[in-house]
């Protein structure tokens, strides 16, 4: 029991650093991007292609995946997103939908529809076991270090959001960009650096979930569904909302995949449905905000 | 000229109209080697229709609307193999079944954001598509729904292989609901959702209640879906868990838009225009035609629609201006 629940807790972490850089450009444009997933696709390939057949060590890969898509974001957000902030939400949505599906057919195209295979260092294999009984707790090594690194990444966001001036007028952008902008604040490059260090989270993600996710061209769409639960639960105006949000889902997926696993999805699905119509704006909805 | 006139001067239809519907209802005749393209083009064109009344005319964003149609589809394809063969008996019960859902799922687009209503859209088709792929002893799992046979149609005519009987029938059932879509939208009712697109809080401030129209807006959209899902069950004799995916939705989106949103034709336009670029272009890359129908849709939202579709605005006064 505690190893499932272990084991959603590194899910959830996972799926924190894959979605927080979409909640965040939500927050504060009030963007729809489907296409999130795409970045994280790009890390993932970045990751396993580069190990395959250039033989560089893994440590190495991550920062390269967040680079990565990091670039990969901030030239898409300057050429394609930029002109979008104030369209409707149907633009937004059938455009984000339209650069999924290209991204989808480009990987299958260019690297081939297969499942890649992710080759960790031996260090990271193995798993560690304490306890007996009910009470068991094994630990595989590779979780242990996912969860390490995204703890560590959520310290450090957490830390940039609250104690440093880029902080600080990131979340005055967030509450209201006009009046943000009144004060001399340059929304647009606060928000080019925002994009492009979350669609870089998004491409860690994706490199570190390569071997739990399981990697294919059809990522961005199967997990799409995913990123949207954790940021419409947890809500846009924090990063705790959508971290509680991201534990939560992965706790209550490795629970249900291995207690019931006839009903699959279902169980999540259904409660979010219950959650959004309870609480539409989010389960962690700070006062204060701009209301949209 | 009282409100009255008006309405009734918009409702009236136009010459045009009548050589449409004629032209359409021919084709199957005219063109018997394309019957079965011709069927398509009427199933998606009547699924389109019917996300119009919402996205149209009530300005709610949907990205789970191929649940009412599968869920149409599903439920033609059972009702044929489980009760009678009969086509009309199967899709009232297709109808029947997917506005039920649509008026309980229309509890669940009432409140929030455009967000929100994604979400929940969205859910609900993953959670139908699960439900499908798990009772596999009633649906057939990921091997979908096979073995339905389809009686004759009216004791009539039988559905062949060319496709003639089947366009034939999807063509009749969507011009009659056409008519009946197209009646709702030309009434005060019609003209009360408008005004709620346009604004809600002005529309609720008139003494409009707000949620029951988009209650009633939403059930009669969920049935016209089903009835294009049954349309497809019944044709094909085949329901699969394909009915319920993200790109159906995603597509009758794109129709939609293509065709133009909240104007009844577009949906018929869009959908002869989709299918017929998703036969050439499925024709020369059968694997990635995907990669190019992204790339339409980045292209028509950067762009803009009214650009897109009339060159000889390209390179007129102000194409570059970056006008919004």
């Amino acid at each position: 029991m505690l190893t499932i629940l272990f084991d959603g807790i590194a899910y959830g972490m996972l799926l924190f650093i894959l979605a927080v850089g979409l909640a965040v450009t939500m927050g504060l444009m009030n963007f729809i991007n489907l296409a999130h997933g795409a970045f994280a696709m790009v890390g993932g390939y970045i990751t396993v292609l580069l190990m395959q057949h250039l033989g560089v060590p893994f440590l190495l890969c991550l920062p390269l995946a967040f680079l990565g898509a990091a670039a990969l974001g901030a030239v898409l957000e300057r050429t394609l997103y930029r002109p979008l902030y104030h369209k409707p939400h149907l633009d937004q949505v059938l455009f984000s939908i339209g650069l999924t599906f290209m991204s989808v057919a480009s990987a299958d195209y260019f690297i081939g529809s297969s499942q890649q295979m992710l080759q960790l260092p031996e260090w990271l294999k193995g798993r560690t076991e304490t306890g007996e009984g009910a009470w068991m707790l094994g630990m595989g090594h590779y979780r242990l270090f996912i969860i390490a690194v995204c703890a560590a990444l959520t310290l450090g966001l957490q830390y940039v959001l609250t104690k440093t001036r880029f902080g600080s007028r990131l979340r005055a952008s967030v509450d209201d960009q006009r009046v943000a902008a009144g004060l001399g604040i340059n929304v647009n490059a606060v928000f080019l650096g925002t994009f492009a260090v979350g669609s870089g989270l998004a491409g860690l993600g994706g490199a570190l979930g390569a071997e739990v996710l399981g990697l294919d061209p059809s990522f961005p769409l199967k997990f799409m569904i995913y990123f949207l639960i954790v940021v419409a639960v947890g809500g846009t105006s924090s990063i705790t909302g959508p971290l509680l949000a991201a534990l939560l889902l992965g706790i209550a997926d490795v629970a249900g995949k291995y207690y019931v696993p006839k009903l699959g999805g279902f169980i999540v699905y259904s409660v979010m449905i219950a959650i959004l119509i309870w609480r539409p704006q989010g389960l962690f909805v700070r006062q204060g905000g701009k209301p949209r | 000229m009282n409100a009255h006139e008006i309405l009734f001067r918009r409702g009236r239809w136009k010459p045009w109209e009548f050589a449409l519907w004629a032209a359409a209802l021919a084709s199957p005749f005219l063109l018997p080697r394309h019957a079965l393209i011709i069927n398509e083009i009427a199933i998606v064109a009547l699924f389109a229709l019917s996300l119009d009344l919402i996205l149209g005319y009530t300005g709610i964003v949907s990205l789970g609307h191929a649940a009412f149609f599968g869920m149409g589809a599903y439920a033609a394809a059972l009702f044929a193999k489980l009760v009678t063969p009969d086509p009309l008996l199967g899709l009232a019960v297709g109808v029947t079944a997917a506005a039920l859902l649509g008026a309980l799922c229309s509890a669940s687009i009432l409140r929030g954001t455009d967000l929100t209503r994604l979400m929940v859209t969205l859910g609900v088709a993953l959670i139908l598509m699960e439900l499908a792929n798990k009772l596999d002893w009633l649906t057939g799992g990921a091997d979908g729904l096979q073995g339905v046979v389809m009686g004759p149609l009216l004791g009539q005519f039988e559905f062949d292989l060319n496709g003639r009987t089947a366009a034939c029938y999807s063509l009749s059932v969507l011009l009659l609901l056409f008519v009946l879509a197209r009646r709702l939208v030309n009434s005060p009712f019609g003209a009360t959702l408008k005004a709620i697109r346009d604004n809600r809080l002005r529309a609720m401030a008139v003494g409009i209640s707000v949620n029951a129209h988009l209650s009633v807006v939403y059930t009669v959209a969920a049935a016209l879906a089903g009835a294009a899902g049954s349309l497809l069950a019944q044709t094909t004799g085949f329901a699969s868990l394909d009915v319920f995916e993200f790109h159906r939705s995603a597509e009758v989106m794109l129709v939609l838009v293509v065709g133009g949103v909240g104007w009844l034709y577009g949906g018929v336009v869009g959908a002869i225009v989709f299918k017929l670029m998703q036969d050439v272009i499925a024709s020369i890359t059968p694997q990635y035609w995907t990669f190019w129908i992204g790339l339409f849709l980045v292209l028509l939202v950067r762009v803009g629609r009214e650009r897109l579709l009339r060159p000889w605005t390209w390179f007129g006064r102000g194409a570059g201006g970056g006008k919004p």
